[in-house]
């Protein structure tokens, strides 16, 4: 996958310069998220900006239709199931409807949707499970009227667990099925 | 390469009374193994060959005959350095059971070792019991040099035969998935080695995941599933020339894949839609027959040593349990009924048995049933042992075991059919994945 970030200087100058190309409000790239637009030093011998330059933090911002407005406007790029299980539950659902209205509006996308496990059972049981937990995903996105043609899905099985403990918290990170932009994004 | 077994001329054996001779009770376990003494194979000619003296070769072969021996658990080897006598070539023959007896030996095996003029070599291999002062077995086995361990894991089989009653195991190979690297980012590559860990060599590189790979009955050629350009398939490699070829270009995930036992079908998963169930595949012809329908997940098939029936597991009831069906999909039953789920039936060589892998109280364990589900024993006991693979004998269970923790460390261990003898194998990284070979011709 490219990467698709935008590095840009202070969230307002990205606002101003964006203002000025003339583009609509709802085109604007959202804001960056929060973590990446520190409040600037905080030490007493920082001193202030040198040359005119400012020592903010670069943030980050994310083009429309990338793989990081998926992310960012689905919620996540994933979902998680319990233990043995590929049924999605309510917030499964909201992410995977927050992924289908992007996915509207981006038609030319296609995706590959990755089922995986936990590590808590037998390789080939759990490459069938990673499988169930992919088609419930797509079959999801599917009703929500995104083609199922642009889903791809494959399973990994316990072969690629995102968490590498084994206890319950690594385990539930690694219950999940991952929509990942197979092409189109931008 | 083919071993040629010779009858040995040089002695022959005499009826065996049937009250002296020694015999190792297999079932009993590793209680009180048998003290044996495997000296220093002699030659009637110092020769060199391509694989180094025949001297040297003969010390080499006694040190394989006693280490396959000993790792049965069913035997112990005994010290060479308490031997008072080294084995001439007419020793070989008609050994000093006085000075074997004096060490406890109760059972002694000799031999030698003959450079061929084609530059091959001949391995005699002798077993007495020195207790009752009598031969009880020989062979002889030509060879290239090169094949040398090859004679003395033949010898090593004709041992145990004659002294358990069971078929041997020893020249054999084992196929499996050597692992390393983090557990987000596992590198896993095809391995083959012999049974007791000589002759290791890679496969594949690693570029793609591999998995689940398992021998044809003429042990050339391996099935496995590769995740190669990100199309997760069912591949077969053959061992001679390295080709890989995926053996069908189906839309979906193809898994689980083993031989039939004439070689002649292959048996696996494909998930349809999320849907799993069972194929076969004929190899010839390219017919693929699918053997189970229902929604539930029906993977991990393996064949029944007469070809007949087909042992695999289903969630159709719930959870996973291990079914029986004739070969051609029909008459599926259900054979495990204990708590838990049971997982990977693998039908045993001899047909008396399948072994599993049992998920329940937090364990992974390692057990054996009756093809009729009766007789259910558990073997291991860990975080996760997984995958069994049968010897060729039937008579010793192979599986892997994965510890918990960030490390991802897992290896391969073998496990006695009695539950005792539990050994780890020694492989270069991580050990995945073993499939145990037939015995080799």
């Amino acid at each position: 996958m490219r990467s698709p970030i935008l590095n840009i200087g202070l969230a307002a100058a990205l606002i101003a310069t964006a203002a000025c190309s003339g583009k609509k409000k709802k085109d604007l790239p959202p804001l960056p998220p929060q973590q990446s637009t520190p409040a600037g030093p905080t030490g007493p011998d920082s001193g202030g900006a040198a040359g005119g330059q400012s020592d903010s933090a670069v943030g980050t911002s994310n083009l429309p239709g990338s793989q990081s407005d998926f992310v960012a406007q689905s919620g996540s790029d994933r979902v998680l199931f319990g233990y043995d299980s590929y049924e999605l539950d309510d917030e499964a659902r909201a992410i995977l409807g927050k992924q289908a209205e992007w996915l509207a509006r981006y038609g030319q996308v296609k995706i590959t949707i990755e089922g995986h496990t936990d590590e808590r059972g037998t390789r080939e049981y759990n490459l069938a499970l990673g499988d169930r937990r992919a088609n419930a995903a797509k079959n999801f996105l599917a009703a929500q009227g995104v083609g199922a043609a642009r889903i791809a899905t494959i399973s990994y099985g316990k072969e690629r667990p995102e968490a590498e403990g084994s206890d319950e918290a690594a385990y539930a990170k690694n219950r999940r099925a991952v929509t990942v932009i197979l092409s189109g994004a931008r | 390469m083919r071993l040629i077994s010779v009858f040995v001329a040089a002695l022959t054996v005499a009826a065996t009374p049937a009250e002296a001779v020694i015999r190792v009770d297999i079932n009993s376990g590793i209680a009180q193994p048998l003290p044996i003494a495997v000296p220093a194979f002699a030659t009637p000619a110092a020769a060199s060959t391509g694989a180094g003296n025949t001297t040297a070769l003969g010390a080499q072969v006694a040190q394989v005959i006693a280490a396959d021996l000993g790792s049965s658990g069913l035997f112990r080897p005994l010290d060479p350095a308490a031997y008072t006598t080294t084995v001439t070539m007419a020793d070989t023959t008609a050994p000093q059971y006085a000075a074997w007896r004096t060490v406890a030996a109760q059972a002694l095996v000799t031999g030698s070792v003959t450079a061929n003029p084609d530059g091959g070599i001949t391995v005699a291999c002798y077993a007495f019991d020195v207790f009752a002062g009598q031969p009880l077995d020989q062979k002889g086995f030509t060879t290239t040099a090169a094949n040398w361990r090859r004679a003395a894991h033949k010898c090593a089989d004709l041992v145990y035969s004659r002294l358990t009653g069971e078929g041997g195991y020893f020249d054999s190979r084992i196929v499996y998935v050597s692992e390393t690297g983090p557990k987000t980012k596992r590198l896993k590559m095809l391995a083959i080695m012999d049974q007791d860990g000589a002759g290791h060599r890679f496969l594949t590189n690693g570029q793609n995941l591999v998995l689940t790979p398992r021998f044809a009955p003429n042990q050339q050629t391996i099935t496995y599933m590769s995740f190669a350009n990100n199309r997760p398939r069912v591949w077969v490699y053959t061992i001679g020339t390295g080709q890989q070829q995926a053996v069908g270009d189906f839309p979906n995930m193809s898994f689980a894949p083993r031989f039939s036992p004439d070689g002649s079908n292959l048996v696996f998963s494909m998930a349809v839609g999320g849907n799993t169930d069972v194929y076969r595949l004929n190899i010839a012809s390219r017919a693929l027959t699918r053997l189970t329908t229902g929604p539930g997940i029906d993977t991990a098939p393996s064949y029944s040593p007469d070809g007949s029936r087909i042992v695999f597991e289903s969630d159709r009831g719930g959870t996973q349990q291990i079914y029986t069906m004739a070969a051609d999909g029909s008459g599926q039953t259900r054979i495990s009924f204990g708590e838990g789920r049971y997982a990977t039936p693998v039908w045993s060589p001899r047909g008396d048995l399948v072994a599993f892998t049992k998920l329940g109280g937090g364990q992974f364990r390692i057990g054996v049933m009756r093809p009729d589900g009766g007789g259910e024993r558990l073997l291991t006991n860990s975080y996760q042992d997984e995958g069994p693979t049968w010897s060729p004998n039937g008579r010793v269970v192979l599986f892997f075991r994965t510890l918990a923790g960030r490390a991802g460390t897992v290896d391969l261990y073998s496990v006695d059919l009695s539950g005792q003898n539990e050994r780890k194998l020694k492989t270069p990284r991580d050990g995945s994945d073993p499939a145990w070979s037939p015995l080799l011709p």
